[in-house]
């Protein structure tokens, strides 16, 4: 992580961040004092930053080469055997090509195992769809026992890191590879469960987590400015979700928008709308990808084609208003 | 390091005589099973049930029911789930819970799942049924051990149609490379999986060469042949450096004349009537 210092709570940085520095930065200093901490990897040292590690705990970093269904068992029987492994790979393959592993191995089987799906929702947009990871928080988010974090920024994935060595049970941590605003105080702890409100407002509810909570930063400042008052929910906490906190914002806003780099069916979109459908109808606005592959582009180009930005967000943010109470 | 405690099983360690004749008595216990529930996987709970016996009540697994989630016990996966009868009676007639509760196998809400559930019944390393889950989870206990420099070994118990799941190779590969000789895979080589024999489903012939191609130690035996398994049992690792592969030649149905080296028998089920039948064949006297 850059030592820069981070800006004030709840303020989009001009400067941007990778956030796999921080989270192997953090492993490693887990690793540190944690002997059971190992790592996992399928050939992708360098692109989940581990090459730091290997060279320090080469005993407990352990790549399994090309292998994403052996290398999700591995990690199972790491935890049956005390070990807390972290297994980090291109979130498109670990999801995808080990899904049945997450299902059973973890999910089913409870196993302390944490996977760290890197690389993320479009970043690696020039690729094209086999390499997008869009569906992944949808694949994970109907795995009972497995809790889901999108982290938003450097302070808060390494929180999640720390959250996730502390928790037991399977948990995935799906991890950015474009580089992100910092909008989180250094003193920012993450609660599993929990959605931080980092802007009040009773006018509209603006949810989102990842690379799209400081575009819905942006958005609330210039709602702001429209004489709309903007509530901001981080819903780095996919599941558990904040129920409490969803329905609030159901009941005492016009309306809510939900923004994700990623499928809104059986994402954040889909994970609000089935609370709210159930225990408080409300109107809403899904920001994500709609149900397609995307096409080929930087991973900014494809946010922009999707609307994907602070002006997507507040322009869905002035429908809801413009439809009244 | 925690101790090795001198036998936790001691009092259990039969000769090949009375294996084979508790391993008749565990078949007829999956046979009672699966006709109780008209569901499950005889004529593979028939061909492991002498492995399961020999590995459980030999002393080559070192194991305390008492303390199931002892640290440095070896762990066995039993990779090929669906024989959870031949499984759960093993475990039953272990002591790692009352043989009670077999007769609830499948019944709504039984700790018995037609395959084994770690979280419900104490003894069950992994939750398998879905094949090819096995080895990959037995690479990363035996990576576990290794890394926390301990001395306990892990055992693989996968069936010979399983080895088309090819996670089975990814950790073959991975368990070559990390040369991890505390880790056993035993294949149950009953030649028959659901639909026909293998060799007409997918060739696996010559499937020793495959396991040595591989980098595992590779030995075949008689499956059936309690004196050979214990002895290779207590004879472990096959080689020093290298993965150990004890491909075990069983006959599916094995030990009940009707149900031998038939497809048919891979999920059949027997009537009451050819459970009684069985029984006489087993040697099992049956109160009426």
């Amino acid at each position: 992580m850059s030592s820069t210092t981070l800006p004030q709570p709840h303020t989009a940085s001009v400067e941007k961040f990778d956030c796999r520095d921080a989270y192997s930065t953090v492993l490693e200093s887990m690793a540190e004092i944690d002997a059971r901490v190992c790592a996992v990897v399928n050939d992708s040292v360098s692109s989940t930053k581990l090459k730091n590690f290997s060279k320090r705990f080469p005993d407990r970093f352990v790549n399994v080469g090309i292998a994403e269904q052996n290398m999700v068992g591995v990690g199972a029987g790491l935890a049956n055997g005390g070990m807390i492994p972290f297994v980090c790979g291109a979130s498109c393959f670990l999801t995808a090509r080990a899904m049945e592993q997450l299902k059973v191995d973890l999910g089913y089987s409870k196993s302390n195992v944490k996977i760290c799906g890197m690389s993320s929702g479009m970043a690696y947009g020039q690729l094209g769809p086999t390499h997008h990871s869009i569906e992944d928080v949808a694949w994970t988010r109907i795995i009972p026992n497995l809790s889901v974090i999108v982290p938003a920024d450097p302070v808060e994935t390494s929180e999640a890191m720390r959250f996730a060595r502390e928790h037991e049970g399977p948990v995935f941590l799906r991890i950015s590879r474009m580089p992100v605003c910092a909008v989180h105080s250094k003193d920012h702890r993450f609660l599993l469960g929990k959605a931080p409100v980092l802007r009040h407002g009773n006018d509209v509810a603006l949810l989102a987590n990842g690379v799209m909570l400081s575009r819905a930063l942006e958005a609330a400042d210039r709602l702001s400015l429209a004489g709309v008052q903007a509530r901001v929910l981080n819903m780095s906490s996919i599941k558990p979700m904040d129920e409490t906190a969803v329905l609030d914002a159901a009941r005492t806003t016009r309306g809510l928008v939900t923004a994700e780099e990623g499928l809104v069916a059986g994402g954040l979109g889909g994970a609000v709308a089935e609370l709210l459908a159930i225990k408080c109808p409300a109107r809403m606005r899904m920001l994500g990808v709609p149900g397609v592959f995307a096409p080929t582009g930087s991973a900014e180009f494809l946010l922009e084609h999707f609307g994907l930005t602070a002006d997507g967000i507040y322009n869905a943010a002035l429908e809801l208003m413009a439809e009244g109470k | 390091m925690e101790a090795v405690p001198s036998s936790p099983q001691s009092e259990d360690v039969l000769s090949p005589t009375a294996l084979r004749v508790l391993a008749n008595r565990i078949r007829f216990s999956a046979m009672t099973m699966t006709n109780h529930s008209g569901l499950g996987h005889t004529g593979g709970d028939l061909s492991s049930a002498d492995v399961l016996t020999t590995l459980y009540f030999s002393g080559a697994l070192q194991i305390d029911p008492a303390n199931p989630t002892w640290a440095q016990r070896d762990r066995f996966i039993m990779s090929k789930g669906h024989c959870s009868g031949a499984f759960y009676s093993t475990l039953a007639f272990r002591g790692f819970f009352p043989q009670e509760m077999l007769g609830s196998f499948m019944d709504p809400l039984s700790k018995l799942n037609g395959h084994p559930d770690r979280n419900k019944l104490p003894g069950v390393e992994a939750n398998t049924g879905p094949l090819g889950h096995g080895l990959p989870i037995g690479v990363g206990a035996a990576l576990a051990a290794r890394m926390r420099k301990e001395n306990w070994r892990v055992f693989v118990l996968v069936g010979d149609g399983e080895l088309q799941e090819g996670s089975n190779w990814e950790a073959a590969m991975s368990a070559q490379h990390y040369g991890l000789d505390n880790l056993i895979v035993i294949v149950d080589r009953n030649r028959i999986q659901q639909g026909d024999f293998t060799e007409n489903i997918s060739r696996m012939e010559d499937l020793a060469s495959r396991w040595r191609a591989f980098g595992f130690a590779t030995v075949e035996l008689d499956g059936h042949d309690h004196a050979m398994l214990l002895e290779r049992f207590h004879s472990l690792p096959i080689e020093p450096g290298k993965p150990s592969c004890i491909i075990a030649n069983t006959i599916k149905g094995k030990g009940v004349s009707f149900a031998e080296n038939k497809p048919a028998w891979h999920h059949g089920v027997p009537t009451a009537e050819q459970l009684r039948a069985a029984a006489e064949e087993l040697g099992i006297e049956v109160n009426s």
